[in-house]
């Protein structure tokens, strides 16, 4: 009874959950494999550092990051830069406004990245959280229990997935893009690979940076990703433990109630 | 405090009687914790504690939360941005209380399931479940208005599209959706009045929850056999059952624990799975989203909302005898809240002597049928309005008012009873293995 409630309800909810994520018509999605992955994955600080340079090289001549506090950059778990690092960053890379001053200056820690600077193009703090992949089978999202939510598997796949067909509409250029859902996104290209020069040598073919400023994404999204793997695997653990004693004491308590019935 | 024979409590210092004179409090706890409970209750028993976790755990998080979250559509998907970032555990906080939500209605329908299928809604506990049922509603009306409060995306256009059910409603519909938005349309008033409201619906959730278990004190625990505790006599009754505490609390802890397990292991390793991406997006009235759907909770009456268009013989015939008022979206709210009331009426349309289903061969296949029936709703709910699903939504409507409306009143007449246990003792006997805890092995299926 019990048993079959319970696996009808956890059906239940395998089911109904991923058809919330409903695709659109081209939107395929890759596999790729991150750092971050799993219970026990990690950000890759030095895929992260690498995925800043991106954003800011590429992406930051329109995209913004209006949530992403600059000093978080300094973070444990995150890009984990110093904090003079954060500091010259700033400075060199963006002018806010100043109320007081009622000018600009440069940008300092304690402020954010800027927003978008064009109207069209969305903010990306939160985008690797706003997407998702791999809502199948037959839209019940099952396979986002193994694979993830997909979210910079989607960034990671957009960006490597232009076909180089383009078309005009309504006086606008499309591009035509495998991940896209509806196949023709208004942005252009924004990577062809070697666009950045890493300082450590590593890989910048358009696969590589692609994962790098995906990854990069993926951390402006969810910051706190380590301190919540860290708390929830603490709270399994601590539940776990509960539990058997728990158990154990249940057992001894009903032994006496039970007893009475054994012949 | 229940009508089982049982010891109650005795003041024994003076300080005790003095305090027993003034306010009996403490014999009120002591009889609402030593409640005699039948021994044989199962493993389905577990989620009124689930369920009470949850409530606390709501309104802990909640409050907390609301310490740092702006109510206005400038600022709040902001602060809840903020409160993801800078506030001091606040992710936790905040995925703990989205998460907590799913679990609260993941507990619940497991629990109203289980009154299903074991009659539990019978006389004379019909109080309980119509106190249960409006504490359900209540559940709802407050997700979906937490639901609201992120002012993402599906937060605003969700409730565009649900404050737009009550403007189905002829005549008085739209005035009453003007009233609800505090506006012609969603915005700042709504974002404030939803706030509000979502603080205050808890507690009046908990006040009937505490009816809820006051009902069910007064007529004492139903429990698988549907059979009643024996209550002729103290010693008699003590056969059937045991105190709650601590043969209760410590099985519903363990059950707890284990569940709370499973969900500290979502919402640290997975906690956006259940959520909707597009909720990761400022809300924006003029870009909509491609699919508006409710959260997972919502989806089988969602399924029913929908199920009923105007091309469906019913729904033209109901609005060619009433010339017209009850058009295909009039009908389709109706069907859904109708969905919510078949069930709250279950007791008066149940005919059937015999509570349990267990002893009720015929019934039990219907029950199970509802069982996918609400999966399978669940499911479609979260499709496009399409064909095939919007025909397999509107047979899976039907099946969900035949059970309540045809099945249940026929089964009464029709179905033979299997022989049932004279007493819970006798039960208990018999089950002992797999009732009241020992192990962790479900009682067989049935």
């Amino acid at each position: 009874m019990m048993k079959t409630f319970a696996i009808s309800a956890v059906t239940a909810l395998a089911l109904s959950t991923g058809g919330a994520f409903a695709a659109g018509e081209g939107g395929h999605t890759k596999d790729v494999d991150f750092s971050f992955e799993g219970p026990f994955g990690s950000f890759d600080q030095a895929q992260l550092q690498r995925g800043l340079q991106v954003y800011t090289e590429v992406c930051a001549s329109c995209h913004g990051l209006q949530y992403v506090p600059l000093r978080t950059l300094a973070d444990e778990g995150g890009p984990h830069f110093s904090e003079a690092e954060v500091r010259a960053y700033a400075e060199q890379n963006f002018e806010v406004f100043d109320e007081e001053l009622d000018d600009f200056r440069a940008a300092r820690p304690v402020d954010h990245f800027p927003g978008s600077n064009l109207e069209n193009a969305p903010d990306l703090s939160l985008m690797a959280k706003a997407r998702a992949g791999f809502h199948g089978p037959a839209g019940t999202g099952i396979n986002q229990l193994v694979k993830g939510m997909g979210g910079p598997e989607y960034i990671y796949s957009l960006l490597t997935g232009y076909t180089g067909e383009t078309k005009e509409e309504a006086g606008t250029t499309l591009y035509e893009n495998t991940a896209y859902p509806g196949t023709w996104i208004g942005m252009a290209p924004p990577l062809y690979g070697e666009d950045v020069e890493y300082a450590d040598g590593h890989a910048n073919d358009l696969s590589a940076i692609s994962k790098d400023v995906a990854a990069f994404l993926m951390w402006t999204a969810e910051p706190k990703m380590m301190d919540r793997k860290q708390a929830g695997l603490t709270g399994v653990i601590f539940l776990t433990l509960l539990s058997v004693l728990l158990y154990l004491t249940n057992k001894r308590i009903w032994k006496p109630i039970k007893k009475k019935y054994e012949s | 405090m229940a009508g089982i024979p049982h010891d109650h409590y005795e003041p024994k210092t003076s300080g005790e009687k003095w305090l027993n004179r003034r306010l009996p409090i403490v014999g009120l706890l002591y009889d609402t914790i030593m409640i005699p409970t039948p021994k044989n209750l199962n493993w389905m028993w577990i989620w009124g504690i689930v369920l009470t976790f949850c409530l606390v755990l709501q309104i802990v998080t909640g409050i907390v939360l609301a310490m740092h979250y702006t109510p206005h559509v400038d600022e709040a998907f902001a602060s809840v941005e903020h409160i993801m970032r800078n506030v001091n555990g606040g992710h936790m906080l905040r995925y703990l209380h989205m998460n907590g939500a799913s679990l609260f209605f993941f507990a619940v329908y497991l629990h109203i399931f289980r009154g299903l299928y074991y009659g539990s809604y019978k006389a004379p506990r019909e109080i309980t479940w119509i106190i249960g049922m409006l504490i359900y509603l209540l559940m709802m009306g407050t997700a979906f208005m937490g639901y609201v409060l992120p002012w993402g995306q599906m937060s605003f256009w969700g409730a565009t599209v649900i404050t737009g059910l009550f403007g189905a409603i002829p005549l008085i519909g739209e005035p009453i959706q003007t009233w609800l938005l505090g506006g012609p349309a969603v915005d700042n008033a709504t974002l404030n009045r939803f706030f509000s409201l979502h603080y205050l619906l808890p507690f009046v959730i908990a006040a009937l929850v505490a009816v809820h278990i006051w009902a069910f004190h007064t007529t004492g625990n139903n429990n698988p056999t549907g059979v009643e505790v024996r209550r002729t006599s103290k010693a008699e009754a003590e056969k059937d059952t045991v105190s709650f505490w601590p043969y209760f609390v410590i099985k519903d802890l363990f059950a707890l624990a284990v569940i709370l397990a499973v969900f500290f292991a979502i919402v640290g390793f997975m906690p956006n799975y259940l959520g909707h991406p597009d909720n990761y997006i400022e809300a924006n009235a003029l870009a909509t989203p491609a699919h508006i759907v409710p959260e997972w909770y919502f989806l089988p009456f969602y399924a029913i909302l929908r199920a009923f268009t105007s091309d469906v013989w019913v729904v033209q015939f109901a609005s060619f005898i009433t010339g017209g008022i009850i058009d295909a979206k009039f009908f389709g709210v109706l069907a859904m809240f109708g969905a919510i009331a078949v069930m709250a009426l279950a007791p008066w349309l149940d005919t059937s002597m015999v509570r349990s289903g267990r002893y009720r061969p015929m019934f039990k296949w219907w029950f199970w049928l509802l069982a996918v029936d609400f999966v399978l709703l669940m499911w479609l709910g979260a499709r496009p309005a399409e064909e095939p699903y919007a025909t397999y939504s509107l047979i899976a409507s039907t099946y969900w008012f035949a059970y309540f409306l045809v099945i249940l009143p026929l089964l009464g007449v029709i179905e033979k009873p299997l022989p049932m246990p004279e007493t819970i003792e006798e039960d208990f006997e018999a089950h002992k293995a797999t009732t009241g805890g020992t192990t962790t092995v479900a009682s067989p299926a049935e």
